[in-house]
């Protein structure tokens, strides 16, 4: 007796294995490789997933499904196992997966990507380059902790010195000196985007060094920056999504990159057969980068300047700079 | 008495069972946590299972296990010395990074000549790494516990340092060093692999890892050193009072472990992956090759097995969120798995289990005993 239920048991768990599970034929399967920061990010790897997660929801021929790298070698895998799965495109998020996007790009050729902060790959037939103007988000940030400090001393966190990341700074020290040229702006590089500790404590020294407004741009590290403000009281600015639920009472706005619409757009371009391989760049014409929704905490003439500056820019009457040579007060890349 | 030996005797007894049980409860408490999150248990180890078991599933599995079993290696042989080597990440990462420095810069080497001085520098990175530690502990008494956490964080940030010298970082936009030089690459061929359906990663690292495997097993075994390091790791009053030397043991021990997690990082690197990004967190291999062996016991074929299992278990992990199911179900299987195999003991009390009841046919004894006192 005990032996056929055992077989039967068996069966059963073959059977699990065996059947594969049905795909409608017209299903577009969309995957998405995240870098090392993983898909609990609450930045750009968070936000790219939410927006394909809405996107499924919303319209049910999208199959979505993402893969965690946890090391720097993994991207290849991860990047082969979509292959592998035949979906129909493969969303890399950050230029950290610009190599491996390269390589498996190049390898197979029918195969579409999309790789979100990295214009390397434009080249490419088959990828399409998701940049997003952030040194524009950067601006406008700026432009309100300049109008916002009393002790004309604000302060800026970055993880990591690299070209892309470097605009976060640029944008933001160029904002505040325009309204207010005095203005000290303490900066420092934690050099790691996972270090919450880390994070609270810079925070903290600058804030014995009188800043009151911090902007960071750096990943799990900056919810350190945010919690430290939070407890001492003074605006924090978020970066990548909206981050005021983190601080309400803190945090004054976020510089939004909008990873999460730019994913959309791809893969309805996919579903539509229209995918345009290439550069698509993100600014504040087109809403990819912007103020975030949450702007209680900003006051309405503040909130007036930023509006009409970013009229500006979009017409083109402003030139946000993106090289460290146009914004000789940006330190961190010495 | 040759009693045929029982059920439960067998299971308390063999080392290899109590390894196998604790696997199975990693996997029952894995689908445990699988069915209150509502997912189908069949489905998610379905799909870990079918991943690893194809020819291109299986060559990755190989290629992932590589850097643990050698990591595995090094840990085991400083447990065997009596030695905690928690500083097998540290290792790694310098020996990642030495055997990148010289894939980078004397890339213009003919392979045959590289790829051992790559694995060299990485040995000699790694032995450096263990015997400051060691002198650390056999000079002023320092844990090595402590230390090496410390130098775990230390290689970490030097690594990070290195990465980011001109010479060596990438010229793109990539956080990372240059790619190593092909002539330091262990990878098969291209052609071949196409031609016979491996991953695009396969290469030759696993043949190192057992060489390394039977190097170990040679050392601990069958020869005077291993037999000098064992004594000092059983009992160094013991050893000491038998005329070893045990500083020089300890320090010894270090380095081999060291050299062995720092070949661990070279292999990563010149099988996998070409470079060593700028780490935003401790990528893990060392402490991985904790929990390796563990599950093998500190025996260097268990070693091994255990870092296939391994392997098999980060490959094919990393593909459950296709099926909806988290990749961290894999750490929970891994913890529980060493949970029980620190604890195996207790399924060496499952004998006593069957011999309790035996004891009730006894009273004659005591009846025997009553008379005695009653005279």
């Amino acid at each position: 007796m005990k032996k056929i239920l055992s077989i039967a048991l068996v069966l059963c768990m073959v059977l699990a294995f065996a059947v594969p599970s049905a795909f409608a034929a017209d299903t577009v399967k969309i995957g998405m490789v995240t870098d090392v920061g993983g898909v609990n990010d609450k930045s750009f790897n968070q936000t790219s997933w939410e927006g394909l997660q809405a996107l499924a929801a919303e319209d049910d021929t999208f199959e979505v499904a993402y893969l965690e790298s946890k090391t720097d070698a993994d991207y290849q895998t991860n990047i082969n196992t979509f292959i592998d799965e035949e979906y129909d495109l493969i969303i890399c998020v950050g230029y950290m997966l610009a190599d491996a996007t390269r390589e498996a790009a190049e390898d197979n050729p029918d195969q579409l990507f999309a790789i979100i902060d990295d214009s390397s790959c434009a080249d490419l037939p088959n990828v399409a380059c998701l940049m997003f103007a952030q040194e524009q988000a950067s601006y406008l940030v700026g432009l309100v902790a300049g109008s916002v400090t009393e002790s004309k001393t604000v302060g800026y966190v970055q993880g990591m010195v690299s070209d892309s990341m470097n605009l976060f700074g640029i944008g933001f020290i160029t904002g505040v000196q325009e309204v207010c040229p005095d203005a000290t702006v303490l900066q420092y590089n934690a050099n790691n985007f996972g270090d919450i500790a880390g994070g609270s404590t810079a925070a903290k020294d600058m804030i014995t060094k009188g800043a009151d407004v911090i902007y960071q741009a750096a990943g799990g590290t900056g919810i350190g920056v945010i919690n430290a403000c939070d407890e001492e009281g003074i605006w924090a600015i978020g970066v990548d999504t909206d981050q005021s639920s983190l601080a309400p009472e803190h945090v004054i706005t976020s510089a939004m990159k909008r990873v999460d619409v730019a994913s959309q757009d791809i893969s309805k371009a996919v579903a539509a057969d229209e995918f345009v391989a290439g550069v698509h760049l993100y600014d504040l014409s087109n809403g990819g980068v912007d103020l975030a929704p949450t702007r209680d905490n900003i006051p309405a003439d503040v909130l007036e300047l930023v509006e009409n500056a970013k009229a500006a820019v979009i017409a083109g009457d402003v030139v946000v700079p993106t090289s460290v040579d146009d914004c000789p007060a940006f330190t961190l890349d010495d | 008495m040759t009693k045929k030996k029982g059920f439960l005797d067998f299971v308390s007894e063999s080392t290899f069972i109590h390894i196998l049980l604790s696997i199975i409860l990693g996997f029952l408490v894995g689908a445990a946590f699988l069915a209150v999150m509502g997912l189908s248990v069949g489905a998610a180890y379905g799909r870990l299972l079918n991943s690893v078991t194809s020819l291109k599933g299986f060559s990755y599995v190989v290629v992932y296990s590589v850097p643990y079993i050698v990591a595995g290696l090094s840990v085991a042989f400083s447990f065997k010395t009596g030695v905690f080597n928690i500083g097998a990440e540290g290792q790694f990462v310098v020996g990642s990074m030495a055997a990148a420095v010289v894939g980078i810069l004397c890339g213009s080497l003919p392979k045959p000549l590289l790829i051992p001085l790559c694995f060299l520098a990485a040995m000699a990175a790694g032995a450096l790494w263990g015997i400051i530690v060691g002198f650390l502990k056999t000079k002023w008494g320092i844990n090595e516990v402590l230390s090496m956490i410390m130098f775990n964080w230390i290689a970490f940030y030097l690594s990070n340092f290195i990465a980011g010298i001109p010479a060596i970082k990438s010229e793109g936009s990539a956080e990372a060093t240059k790619n190593i030089s092909s002539n330091a690459s262990m990878l098969f061929s291209k052609d071949f692999i196409k031609s016979v359906g491996l991953c695009p990663t396969a290469n030759w690292g696993i043949l190192v890892a057992i060489l390394v495997m039977l190097l170990v097993w040679f050392i601990i075994e069958k020869t005077t050193l291993g037999y000098e390091l064992k004594a000092v790791g059983y009992n160094k009053f013991a050893a000491e009072y038998g005329g070893i030397n045990v500083n020089r043991s300890i320090l010894t021990a270090l380095a081999i472990s060291g050299a062995l997690g720092g070949l661990a990082g070279a292999l990563q690197l010149m099988g996998m992956g070409s470079r060593i990004s700028i780490f935003s967190s401790q990528e893990g291999f060392g402490f991985a090759g904790i929990v390796v062996a563990l599950i093998g016991v500190s025996n260097p074929f268990g070693v091994f097995i255990a870092g296939l299992f391994y392997g098999a278990l980060m490959y094919g992990g990393s593909k459950l969120n296709l099926v909806g199911a988290p990749t961290q179900l894999i750490n929970v299987i891994v913890g529980t798995v060493v949970f029980f195999i620190a604890i195996s003991v207790i399924f060496r009390r499952l004998k006593f289990l069957k011999k309790a009841p035996k004891a009730p046919p006894k009273p004659p004894v005591s009846a025997d005993k009553k008379e005695v006192q009653g005279t």
